[in-house]
């Protein structure tokens, strides 16, 4: 493929499209979508399902749009008759062994076969033949099950297997109407990155356990989101049903995760659904702790940023947010701060058809941003510090006993919490700040790329963002001291990320420059 | 000699000369009866020469497409950078088509002296013959043939002395019927599901192990030895009208005559005569029905069509078939049309590779229809339906199976629609078939 230009006609539309590029891609370009089932721009093109049959002119038959590089000049209609005689025609040829159960199928809502044969295919069948081919659905590995009666044999999951994961375990047996996706025998659909097979599966033959049954396509909503799960920061997507989250999936971002992410990332979301949250701030009288509001709670945490003495310690979350990490820090900028981020290592996942993109033994999405403005990845060393610490701020972390029982003999301690910690009985403060799915914010990964995401599900009561609350302590300390409205203005105002806005960002992220780090 | 029946006056034998002769199988004995004398001849030619030779004889490809083959030879690059391969297509599979049978089991090594030759044409050193795995007499043969011919040293590191390498494998078929469709054959031989590729690229660009290949078939390959030993004008003269048709052609004829068998025919011989005379007619007492001149994929010839038509490439076609593979089946009029065509739908339904959706549901579907018009429960609509299956089953996959199986259904119905509307009637005692 070369910069140059050529220019096809597509259903009347002239556009000017790369040399070289198939005819299914070029018409993206004119706006028009070319039904289809087996491609993917990720994986090879097989020209199996022979849906995106176009008309060329001056060719004597129909050509696959998948497999078809267009040519200068070249005048293509997608919408001819013939073209669209074709798609009907296999529409009712993938129809007529379709159980169509629909009503029970997790796929409806979202399923390819019900689109296209909505937008283009037959009202009624003509098929009044004997019972249709029947296979039992099969148990493809710890979260994937296979209905074959479904299936429509577009052979994305035995590519993916095969091209991407490099483990090819699946595929087509049998011949003819009796073909089927297969397992090998000696193994399980276990692979960690398996679960994409599931979202490359255009109908709902590929289905997960873990969302079975749990919501209708039409019921959830999503929001554009990174995983959380490691530095890798892939795109995804966060689906909800009534704020609660039901599925994560990955989202196209061909420079950081192509269309994939991993099992590991897309089923550990549990935690966004944790359901005894902090939900109003709260402040030490004696031994009780008692219910504030926000303007109470940050004059009292500027208090403790001015009258306490000694190191500061600051025990961040992998998720938190550049935003609030960048201004806890600068909240702190008058103190002695020691910050850091609790990382936990994993073992590494890479997808091995995929360079660049793995499961990384780092699980903490942010730890990048952090370096940024200055949280350290010294983890062990900060706990060492907590039993010195003038003031300990802790910032939504998951603590081991071990943790938590250094913590809760600290002097002061404030908890920037998602949820209270019964270990920690002698918290100061407790400031209630959101979790990753219900704010908006910037994770920067580990190629240092900035990568925006946005608010899934409504914070409980009154929690905020850490960036909101630590801002107006920090607005305190000095008088003509403007803060930021919003989270791209947060972002913003923080000068280890060069002053870009979240639109800066783009949609597909953007490389900042790591000069700035010093580990 | 002649197998199974003497050769006939009518027949012009040059491949077919030793059919039926055991003594023919050996190295030797193929030696003493003029055998590897063109392969010394072509180890001394230069490759574009041996094409030219063959492209001037107006040799066809005999496995059913009929195309030139010195062209086919042409389109080898010339650079050998890359390792170049050499297929020898001995899957027959086609029903009704067992000509290809007789050359592997009589003159094997008439064929491998032809991939041998042909090897030298394309610039490959590596001959793959992939044969059908029911064949397994002819495969033995083979492969002792193979064996004598390595241990003569007319196959190998140095064959003949010549300096030049020519190495040949036999590669013996898991008996599916796709596997003899080219590309999915180089899947087959590589280790792949014998699914066919999508074209371009072609083979002579990307084929075997993605290496420039040319596939042949069995009869085509064994016809250039007597090329180069007699010469294109020879072969070229051995034509009976279209000068486009030229040289012999082996016709595997069975159904309903008195004399089955192969016959090797001048391309252009009256297909009359071919079933009349060469093969004795029609049993007593019975009349020609139907024609399936070549291979169960091309479409049905009434007795009117058959009348006057010359058995070559342009022949057949003008009488709106083709010939194919050269593999004839007959049929008298105690033949049942409607439960031919069943037959042939449901062979192809079982062999679909079910990678195209067109091809996969629509074989099955179309076998389903006509497995119930058989039961007596047709409709009359069920007909129009069958010819719109055929359409969207025609020229929209990667392959032509799909394209064969409604061949028979569509000239089935256009031109025996009365077997058709005995079913639909009841006039017709229903046949118990499918469900």
């Amino acid at each position: 493929m070369t910069d140059e230009l050529v220019s096809v006609t597509v259903d009347g539309a002239v556009v000017q499209v790369p040399r070289g590029i198939t005819i299914i891609e070029a018409a993206k370009h004119a706006g028009v979508l070319v039904p289809h089932y087996c491609y993917h721009p990720s994986l090879s093109s097989p020209a199996v399902c022979r849906m995106c049959l176009v008309h060329v002119e001056k060719m004597p038959k129909l050509v696959p749009a998948c497999v078809t590089p267009v040519a200068d000049g070249q005048v293509i209609s997608v919408h001819a008759p013939a073209a669209r005689k074709a798609r009907e025609g296999v529409l009712e040829f993938l129809l007529i062994n379709h159980p169509l159960d629909c009503p029970i199928c997790d796929q409806a809502g979202e399923c390819e076969l019900q689109d296209f044969v909505f937008q283009e295919g037959q009202a009624r069948t003509r098929y009044s033949e004997y019972a249709k081919r029947y296979n039992p659905v099969e148990d493809f590995g710890p979260d994937v099950l296979y209905v074959p009666n479904r299936c429509i044999l577009c052979t994305r999951c035995v590519r993916f297997m095969e091209e991407m994961a490099e483990a090819p375990v699946l595929a087509v047996a049998e011949r003819g109407d009796r073909a089927y996706i297969a397992i090998d025998p000696h193994h399980q659909l276990d692979h960690p990155w398996s679960g994409n097979v599931v979202d490359l599966c255009p109908v709902g033959s590929l289905v997960s356990r873990d969302f079975l049954h749990r919501a209708r396509a039409w019921e959830l909503d999503k929001s554009a989101s990174i995983c959380p799960g490691c530095t890798q920061g892939c795109n995804i997507t966060i689906e909800t049903r009534d704020e609660a989250v039901v599925r994560l999936r990955p989202r196209p971002n061909l420079e950081v995760n192509r269309h994939f992410m991993c099992d590991t990332g897309r089923l550990d979301y549990r935690w966004m659904n944790h359901g005894d949250r902090a939900e109003a701030p709260l402040v030490r009288d004696g031994d009780r702790l008692v219910a504030a509001d926000w303007d109470a709670v940050v004059a009292r945490l500027h208090l403790l940023v001015h009258d306490t003495t000694g190191p500061v310690v600051v025990l961040a979350s992998g998720r938190a947010s550049s935003e609030s990490l960048g201004w806890l820090m600068r909240m702190l900028e008058a103190r002695s701060t020691i910050a850091a981020m609790k990382v936990p290592i994993g073992d590494e996942a890479p997808l091995a058809g995929v360079p660049g993109l793995a499961l990384r033994p780092e699980r903490a999405a942010n730890l990048a941003g952090g370096l940024m403005v200055g949280v350290r990845d010294a983890w062990a060393d900060a706990i060492a510090r907590v039993g010195s610490a003038g003031l300990v701020i802790l910032h939504d972390v998951d603590l081991n006993d071990a943790e938590a029982a250094a913590i809760a003999g600290a002097g002061t301690l404030v908890h920037f919490a998602t949820a209270t910690d019964d270990r920690l009985p002698r918290a100061d403060l407790i400031l209630p700040v959101t979790m990753m799915a219900e704010e908006q914010g910037v994770y920067v990964n580990r190629d240092y790329r900035a990568q925006r995401y946005l608010p899934a599900r409504t914070a409980p009561g009154m929690a905020r963002p850490a960036w909101w609350a630590a801002s107006r302590v920090w607005q305190r300390a000095g008088s003509e001291r403007t803060v930021p409205t919003t989270t791209s203005e947060a972002f913003a105002a923080l000068p280890a990320f060069g002053g870009l806005t979240h639109r800066d960002l783009g949609y597909g992220g953007r490389i900042l420059d790591p000069a700035v780090v010093s580990r | 000699m002649g197998f199974p029946h003497p050769i006939h006056a009518g027949e012009t034998p040059v491949l077919s000369t030793h059919f039926g002769d055991p003594a023919a199988r050996t190295f030797d004995g193929w030696s003493e009866r003029g055998g590897y004398a063109a392969l010394r001849t072509a180890l001394g030619m230069a490759p574009e020469a041996i094409v030219d030779e063959v492209k001037a004889s107006g040799l066809r490809g005999r496995g059913g497409a009929g195309f030139p083959t010195g062209l086919k030879w042409s389109f080898m690059p010339k650079d050998t950078s890359r390792p170049h391969y050499l297929c020898c297509n001995a899957d027959e599979s086609e029903p009704g088509t067992f000509k290809d049978r007789e050359i592997l089991r009589w003159t094997p090594h008439a064929l491998i002296e032809g991939c041998a030759i042909a090897a030298l044409a394309i610039r490959a050193e590596m001959t793959y013959i992939y044969i059908r795995g029911e064949y397994t007499e002819p495969h033995r043969i083979l492969q002792d043939a193979v064996a004598e011919a390595y241990a003569a040293g007319a196959l190998g590191a140095d064959a003949f002395g010549s300096g030049k390498r020519l190495e040949m494998v036999v590669h013996r078929g898991a008996g599916a019927y796709i596997c003899g469709e080219e590309t999915a054959m180089m899947n087959s031989i590589e280790g792949r599901r014998g699914n066919p590729r999508i074209k371009p690229p072609f083979p002579a660009v990307a084929g075997l192990f993605g290496m420039p290949t040319t596939i042949n078939n069995v009869e085509t390959l064994a016809a250039v030895p007597h090329i180069i030993t007699r010469g294109a004008s020879w072969y070229s003269s051995l034509c009976l009208g279209n000068p486009k048709s030229t040289g012999t052609k082996l016709i595997s004829v069975c159904g309903h005559v008195q004399r089955p068998g192969t016959y090797e025919i001048t391309l252009g011989f009256p297909m009359r005569d071919l079933i009349f005379d060469l093969c004795g007619g029609m049993r007593p007492g019975r009349t020609l029905k139907a024609v399936i001149p070549g291979g169960s994929s091309v479409p049905i010839m009434t007795p009117a069509e058959v009348d006057g038509c010359a058995t070559d490439y342009e022949g057949i076609a003008a009488a709106g078939s083709l010939l194919g593979s050269g593999g004839m089946i007959v049929m008298d009029d105690s033949t049942d049309l409607v439960y031919q065509v069943m037959r042939l739908a449901r062979f192809y339904a079982h062999e679909s590779c079910a990678q195209c959706t067109n091809c996969r549901e629509g074989t099955a579907w179309t076998t389903r229809i006509l497995e119930r018009i058989l039961r007596g429960e047709g409709k009359e609509s069920d007909l129009a339906l069958l010819m719109d299956l055929a359409d969207n089953m025609t020229g929209k996959t990667i392959c032509v199976l799909s394209d064969s199986c409604a061949t028979p259904v569509v000239s089935g119905i256009q031109k025996f629609r009365a077997d058709f509307d005995a079913y639909l009637t009841g006039a017709a005692a229903p046949v118990a078939v499918g469900a």
